[in-house]
């Protein structure tokens, strides 16, 4: 599917708008009942069930911002009042952040893809598998009841002493909400860890794995270590509340920041929770749109497991005007700065897959593009609040919004969408409309741009965070924000359009649309329910594109 | 199976042994070396359970990398908290 | 013995990959369990460091002997799980039940000793939260059993889990044809839970009790 064909209907494989026989057999149709679906334990319905609900919550998130957006265009609180504002924010980051980022990529198309990308038959556990979905259905209902009775105005970070003594939101059952997703992230994490260990196929060794393979095993790692932190630390808010059994009481000599330190611990690794299969995402992206073997495979591969492992070092930044001491802040802001050298590796690499590659400018890669752009952005301004003598300054203000919200929105969720537009024809078995593809693509970088970056300047002339009453010599620029938000609504709902399209009347993808290498495209698309007819044996390197030669004949 | 047992029994002797032992230590004055020689019994006594009961000697190498992540990242949850409540008051 | 006896089912292919991986998960659990109760940890020692003197005070007044005792009843019911682990692998059924029946026991005997101790703190007006009249001589000493409570909770919590499944299994080995040592990996299993919740009280008893 290069950009040089604009009409598909001509493409081998396109066998008319019916459903082709790859449909037929595929895991889409084995079994109609609603118990095949339910209680699933396949992969790749599983990986459609989680698709359905956190696009579900991507949109309710989403409502919360339309709300912080439009409350937003005016200096003063008109649209809410200051408990709706923080139950509104704190409703836009418990969502997005647990219920939407964390799982994304992971349930979706880590769920889908690793066990095609590395020959097996289904995740090892596949049961638990399952019961994971469940458990992140549980949290989201209980997230829901909150939102219908009230909300919570803690924020999505649930600082104490307001969480554990003062507010009056519904706090425990927010905190059990996440509690119980936790445990979803957590099996999920479990699973993707021994599948990788356990289940390669014979030949798939880890010098052979998709980088998309490496990410998510070092997301896992992150899964399973920082999530606990989370569960304890929840509980111990919650245990406050109800109990009256509380360890960060001031008055009694306990110390906030025994909390934060705490919930960062996990929050921070979180981020790379967020990122890292976006980053895997992305490798693959590139790779597939160069049509050129990764640069620097090992270095690629080597930096996911750097991240999940300096990521766990690094969380005190966020306390650096909290009353931490100064040494451990320091101590800190140097591992912050440490932390983003191998994410800079990945760019470089990235970066040099293009050069001299033949690149198609199709969907997928114009995501790619996107988020190198918007990571890079996010990434050096992240540099920039590791420094405690800038963070000073900026910490709580929009320039700190703006930087997570580059990469979590501009990274993360551009990747999301890549992936979506790169592996759809794989997951549905249908081919989609290209020019449609791209006009979304470039409109969620408009969008975004508009929205996000005046935020840096907000944040920098020193409007707080989280304060819907501000300055209003600062109006301008937070309605080009919101104009910007309205944008990337429209763009977000653009693809509905055109995929749900493609489900019906687009024709049949072949097994291999994108003509790449990769075992998941060695199968029809969709797949069979069992993935491979017989367990693959793989020979060759990963990404093995024939690479020209000097004087290998002219363009 | 019974020198197999045996060996349990044997183990669960030292561990018993060590219980005393720190009990009985809990009872000098050691100040400040009071809670390392709790804490490095405690992690003799842990490393006896894990690597006997537990069976790691006979487990597989990714097995025994999975059980020292936990003792690293759980060292990496103390150790950073700890410096900056300790440090808080110097200078 | 073919791998349908030995129960192996997708994705895997040999009986072996899959206690592989099935030992695996196992340790990738446990090891979230130390991070669960790292947190724990976390605040004893923030505790430890900022309110030094008082949290020794607050341990002194634990009852050192109960918790001692509940530490030879825990460290005893991991040698039987072992023995009973042990007995799986080589098919002798009533030492291997025999050994799970005797870990829970102790269990439930540690249980026991743990509401004792409750009571006698409740009486003592030292068991804090749910509204109950406790005084305590400091805000530290609060902390410091606020801390306690909620950790021996917790791990009690653990322990009850663990009692039930070690008796669960006991009465499928004893009553049913589970076949051993075909499927020892759950003896296994199981018994590398009971431990970790050993593990656990190896460390908070020393660093609830013995503080000084």
């Amino acid at each position: 599917m290069t950009s040089e064909r604009a009409d598909y209907a001509d493409l081998p494989g396109a066998a008319g708008y019916g459903e082709s026989e790859a449909i037929q057999k595929s895991y889409l149709r084995a079994g109609h009942t609603l118990r095949s679906w339910f209680l699933t334990t396949d992969h790749k319905r599983i990986a459609i069930l989680y698709l359905i609900s956190v696009t579900f919550f991507f949109f309710v998130g989403g409502a919360a911002a339309a709300l912080i957006r439009a409350d937003l265009l005016t200096p003063q609180g008109d649209l809410l009042s200051n408990e709706g504002y923080n139950r509104a924010f704190t409703l836009h980051g418990v969502i997005m952040v647990w219920f939407f980022l964390i799982p994304s990529i992971p349930t979706t198309f880590g769920n889908f893809l690793i066990p095609l990308m590395i020959g097996a038959r289904d995740l090892a556990f596949p049961r638990l598998n399952l019961l994971s979905w469940y458990i992140y259905v549980l949290g989201g209902l209980c997230t829901i009841y909150v939102l219908i009775s009230g909300g919570v105005d803690t924020g999505w970070t649930f600082y104490t002493p307001l969480s554990s003594m003062f507010s009056n939101g519904h706090v425990v059952m927010a905190a059990t909400a996440v509690f119980i997703v936790g445990f979803s992230s957590i099996l999920t994490g479990l699973n993707f860890i021994v599948t990788v260990h356990k289940l390669r196929c014979p030949g798939m060794s880890w010098g052979r794995l998709p980088l998309f393979v490496w990410s998510h095993y070092a997301t896992s790692v992150i899964l399973v270590l920082a999530t606990p932190v989370l569960s304890i630390t929840l509980a111990l808010i919650a245990a406050e509340r109800v109990f009256q059994l509380g360890i960060f009481d001031p008055a009694l000599g306990g110390d906030p920041l025994l909390y934060q330190h705490l919930f960062w611990f996990y929050s921070h690794p979180a981020v790379y929770i967020m990122v890292l299969p976006a980053l895997g995402v992305i490798s693959e992206l590139i790779t597939a749109a160069a049509r050129k073997p990764i640069f620097g495979y090992w270095f690629v591969a080597g930096s996911s497991i750097a991240i999940a492992l300096l990521a766990f070092l690094v969380w005190g930044h966020h306390m650096f005007v909290a009353g931490q001491s100064m040494y451990a802040s320091e101590i800190f802001s140097f591992l912050s700065l440490a932390v983003a050298v191998p994410s800079g590796i990945k760019v470089y690499n990235w970066t040099a897959t293009l050069y001299k590659g033949h690149i198609s400018l199709d969907p997928p890669f114009l995501f790619a593009m996107g988020f190198v752009g918007l990571f890079v952005v996010g990434g050096l301004t992240g540099l920039i609040l590791a420094m405690v003598a800038i963070d000073v300054h900026v910490h709580d203000t929009y320039f700190v919004v703006a930087h997570f919200h580059y990469i979590m929105v501009g990274g993360t969720v551009s990747a999301f969408f890549g992936a979506l537009h790169y592996w759809w024809p794989k997951i549905t078995g249908r081919l989609y409309n290209l020019v449609w593809g791209r006009v979304t693509a470039v409109l969620i970088f408009v969008g975004f741009n508009l929205t996000f970056f005046p935020q840096f300047i907000l944040g920098y002339l020193g409007m707080p965070r989280r304060y819907h009453v501000y300055d209003p010599h600062l109006q301008v620029l937070n309605d080009m924000s919101s104009s910007g938000a309205a944008i990337l609504a429209v763009a977000y709902l653009i693809p509905f359009v055109y995929l749900f399209y493609s489900l019906r009347y687009s024709p049949a993808a072949p097994a291999n649309p994108w003509d790449v290498t990769g075992l998941e495209w060695t199968v029809p698309s969709p797949p069979p329910k069992h993935n491979f007819d017989e367990i693959p044996v793989v020979t060759t390197k990963p990404y093995n594109y024939p690479v020209e030669q000097k004087g290998d004949g002219d363009a | 199976m019974s020198a197999h047992i045996r060996l349990m029994v044997a183990v669960w002797l030292g561990l018993l042994l060590l219980l005393a032992l720190t009990v009985g230590l809990s009872f000098l004055p050691l100040g400040d070396l009071s809670p390392l020689a709790s804490t490095g019994i405690a992690a003799a006594k842990a490393a006896l359970v894990v690597w006997f009961f537990m069976h790691l000697r006979q487990d597989s190498g990714i097995i025994r990398l999975v059980a020292l992540a936990a003792v690293v990242w759980i060292a990496i949850l103390l150790t950073l908290p700890w410096i900056d409540f300790s440090s808080r008051h110097w200078l | 013995m073919p791998d349908e006896a030995l129960h192996v089912h997708e994705p895997y292919q040999t009986a072996a990959q899959q206690a592989e991986a099935d030992t695996m998960g196992m340790y990738v659990f446990l090891a979230t369990e130390v991070m669960l109760f790292g947190g724990l940890f976390a605040a004893a020692l923030m505790l430890r460091t900022v309110h030094h003197d008082e949290v020794i005070a607050a341990s002194r007044q634990l009852h050192i002997w109960i918790g001692t005792a509940n530490t030879v009843l825990l460290l005893t019911s991991s040698l039987f799980v072992a023995t009973a682990v042990v007995a799986a692998r080589t098919g002798t059924r009533r030492l291997c039940a025999g050994g799970l029946i005797g870990g829970a026991v102790l269990g439930l005997c540690f249980m026991a000793l743990k509401a004792v101790e409750y009571y006698s703190e409740y009486r003592e007006g030292h068991l804090p939260g749910f509204g109950l009249p406790a005084h305590f001589s400091n805000g530290a000493e609060h902390l410091f059993m606020n801390l306690y409570l909620i950790a021996t909770g917790l791990h009690a919590f653990h322990l009850a889990v663990g009692i039930v499944l070690l008796l669960s299994l006991a009465a499928r080995v004893l009553w049913t044809s589970f076949p051993l040592p075909e499927r020892s990996i759950t003896v296994t299993l199981f018994g590398l839970y009971w431990h970790l919740v050993d593990v656990i009280w190896i460390f908070l008893f020393p660093v609830l009790y013995l503080a000084r």
